[in-house]
């Protein structure tokens, strides 16, 4: 390597490589899954407030309706996911454990689960605020798993001059492909949503950010946008984690986004390029996000492949399409790294979820590996991509000292990538002590203000 | 003889120095003095140090500055004896005052035994993790996770986990300091004062067989507390039977004798379920489905 391709070289410090799986799925086209019998479609299926119903239990709706509207800024509308009958609404488990309030939508088995509602709008001639306000409307929300309302991030706060839009392709979670594919099959799509994403910001350029493993899809894209000078395709360093917002905006535009602060701050706005792609396809007719790509792979699967399913889809149900082994005894909703195991098979896929991993783990009686005091070797210092010391935030933990971890050791900008557990050769699960710490500190907070 | 004069020099600067340097000294001490009452030491020496918080101050020297103020009264330390209080009490001539004792209570009954588990959780021991992984596998949202970050926490040694895997509060040890009600991720532990004997042992929101399908011991909502009850002492809210202690004068058995479940109970010598609430024989764990 000469040194000017290291200077050159699109990335960031620190990181982890972990094997990524992705032959798995990645040559797999998209296919659609069937409709479940019974549909479970949470109010809050995002960040913010959750969504106010708008359809009473027993009514019929219709694939693509608008079954709850929005409660405020900071929240977005639900659509129905297919034709069928609303049964009750009823608290339903959720991935993180809490019972939340959900519809039971009982699907129509004669339908042909035609998309009927439609609200044309006529996108050459829409405003940006027009655009905003349709993106909400969708009940558009973070599709790579963040579930962050996709508007308000169109929205930055007055005193931030937005100058660059960022399509956020990396994907540098292990498994997954959904992204990579849609970006193979939804070109055109992705480009049309950058577009009105672009008009909205009032932003000229615009960067698809992609790890240098999915040179197809970066080929693909510049054949698609070879009259397009505004958007460029700029192939990154595959390494994890490059898909979080700050890495890929330091990896891109050498910028650095200040602790606490939105990329905004920094005049960049990043979006998932599957979110782009949804709002490129469905802005046009005025519709809602009902259904989503998601990966199901991993060892514990018959069938690995990149599924589009319906928002509300029991995970049994995709599970049971997919096939699982006889040793599969873990599944993780989203991708290894930052993913959550689940505990039941009857929660829903939701508008966040990407992916979907079964393992076959070492049986279960093998108990969690042995976890050892910390040696000092360092591996998780130069591991975080956030520079700070996952070590000694480790041992304030484990004495319980949380006000100290957030004031000296700036807790709160740990994103929880979890790149410390995985080189940690003394097994001391980092990121579950930093997850609690951060519980801890936010319900302090909250007391302390009210 | 010039030697000798230097360092007779060098002596008598020195010694005005520190003489000038003593005025000063002396001067700041007298103008500058805050005084503080002495008393504060000495109550402050009679108190436990166990800096707990449970009198609703910083720690027992901010304790103490309060009860010399005369802002509060000694027995609002519940881990002093109240032998101990009284010494305070008669070294500052103030009425020990009265308090009632309060404890830590847990809105949950739901052991292994009886509360149904679908997964296990193979992380870290903290109910605080497993909380934020998809609730720690138990089929109840709301219920206790069985993982001990109360006994932990427990400064007095007062919580221990017994066989079912439910914290158990030894009430004279408890000094209503709060640290399980703030640790516990599922806030089921409140002080409460010793006095209130009738408690809604669960917080499971579901009504009916639904609350009933996840553990055998839930609330279902079914309302006959309520019925019972004089004067809406209890009412059902979200499917929970929820007591109104400021009418706690009119508690009595009567509400626990129908409570098909056991979630409401009447505690004296121990918790005791009434009459219709199914009997739990099960003692072992309940199988992971």
């Amino acid at each position: 390597m000469n040194l000017g391709a290291l200077f050159s070289a699109h990335t960031f410090a620190h990181g982890v490589h972990p094997a990524d799986y992705k032959a798995l799925t990645c040559h797999l086209p998209i296919r659609r899954l069937p409709f479940a019998s019974t549909l479970i479609v949470p109010l809050s299926q995002h960040a913010g407030k959750a969504s106010i119903p708008l359809v009473q239990p027993g009514q019929e709706v219709v694939r693509g309706q608008p079954i709850a509207q929005a409660d405020g800024f900071m929240s977005v509308p639900q659509h129905a996911p297919a034709t069928g009958r609303i049964k009750s609404i009823e608290l339903m488990p959720s991935a993180r454990g809490p019972k939340i309030p959900s519809f039971i939508l009982h699907v129509y088995e004669a339908s042909t689960q035609q998309e009927l509602y439609e609200y044309r709008h006529d996108i050459k001639t829409m405003s940006g605020d027009a655009i905003i306000q349709a993106v909400q409307d969708a009940g558009m929300v973070g599709l790579g798993g963040a579930a962050f309302p996709t508007h308000v991030k169109m929205k930055p706060p007055a005193e931030h001059h937005v100058d660059v839009l960022v399509a956020n392709g990396c994907e540098c979670e292990p498994y997954l492909t959904c992204d990579h594919r849609v970006m193979l099959e939804q070109p055109r799509n992705l480009i049309q949503g950058i577009r009105l994403v672009q008009r909205a910001l009032g932003v000229e350029r615009a960067i698809i950010g992609i790890e240098d493993n999915k040179m197809d899809a970066v080929h693909t894209l510049q054949q698609h946008l070879q009259d397009a000078a505004a958007i460029s395709v700029q192939a990154v360093q595959t390494k994890y984690p490059q898909g979080a917002e700050k890495m890929l905006i330091k990896s891109l535009l050498n910028r650095e986004v200040p602790p606490g602060s939105f990329p905004s701050a920094v005049g960049v706005s990043v979006f998932n390029v599957g979110t782009l792609a949804q709002i490129g396809e469905l802005l046009p007719h005025g519709r809602g996000v009902i259904e989503r790509v998601v990966t199901v792979s991993g060892a514990g699967v018959n069938k690995p492949g990149n599924y589009l399913v319906p928002v509300g889809t029991p995970v049994e149900f995709l599970l049971e399409f997919a096939g699982i082994t006889d040793k599969a005894n873990e599944v993780i909703l989203g991708g290894p790294m930052m993913g959550m195991s689940v505990s039941a098979l009857d929660v829903p896929v939701t508008k966040a979820m990407s992916g979907m991993v079964v393992l076959e783990k070492p049986a279960a009686d093998t108990k969690h590996a042995k976890v050892l005091p910390c040696i000092r070797c360092g591996y998780c210092i130069n591991a975080c991509p956030m520079h700070l010391n996952p070590s000694m935030l480790g041992m304030l933990a484990n004495s319980g000292d949380y006000e100290t971890m957030q004031q000296d050791y700036h807790l709160n900008d740990c994103f929880e990538c979890g790149s410390c557990s995985y080189v940690c050769p003394s097994n001391i699960p980092l990121v579950q002590y930093f997850r609690i710490a951060k519980s801890i500190n936010r319900e302090r907070a909250q007391q302390g203000n009210g | 003889m010039s030697s000798l004069s230097n360092v007779l020099i060098a002596v008598a600067f020195m010694a005005s120095f520190g003489l000038i340097l003593a005025a000063i000294l002396v001067f700041a001490n007298r103008r500058l003095a805050v005084f503080e009452d002495p008393r504060i030491d000495e109550v402050e020496a009679m108190l436990p140090h166990a800096n707990c918080g449970a009198c609703g101050t910083a720690g027992c020297r901010a304790f103490a500055e309060k009860l010399v103020a005369g802002d509060m009264q000694p027995s609002r330390c519940t881990v002093n004896s109240v032998e101990m209080n009284q010494v305070i009490a008669n070294f500052l001539g103030v009425e020990l005052g009265t308090q009632e004792k309060r404890v830590a209570r847990l809105a949950c009954a739901g052991g292994n035994n009886v509360a149904r588990r679908h997964g296990e959780y193979q992380g870290v021991d903290s109910c605080r993790a497993a909380a934020l992984v998809a609730g720690g596998g138990m089929d109840c949202a709301w219920g206790c996770l069985g993982l001990a970050d109360c006994e932990r926490v427990c400064d007095f040694d007062a919580i221990s986990m017994d066989a079912t895997g439910l914290p158990q509060v030894d009430d004279d040890r408890c000094t209503a300091c709060g640290d399980c009600v703030e640790i516990c991720p599922h806030d089921l532990f409140s002080l409460q004062p010793i006095s209130h004997q009738l408690w809604v042992a669960c917080k499971n929101l579901e009504k009916g067989d639904a609350a009933e399908a996840v553990c055998a011991v839930a609330c279902n909502g079914c309302g006959r507390c309520a019925m019972d009850a004089p004067e809406v002492l209890i009412s059902i809210n979200n499917n929970l039977a929820v007591i109104d202690y400021s009418k706690n004068r009119l508690a009595s058995r009567i509400a626990i004798e129908r409570c098909p479940t056991g979630a409401i109970v009447w505690i004296e010598d121990g918790v005791q379920k009434g009459l219709q609430a199914k009997k739990i024989i099960r003692k072992s764990a309940l199988p992971i489905e």
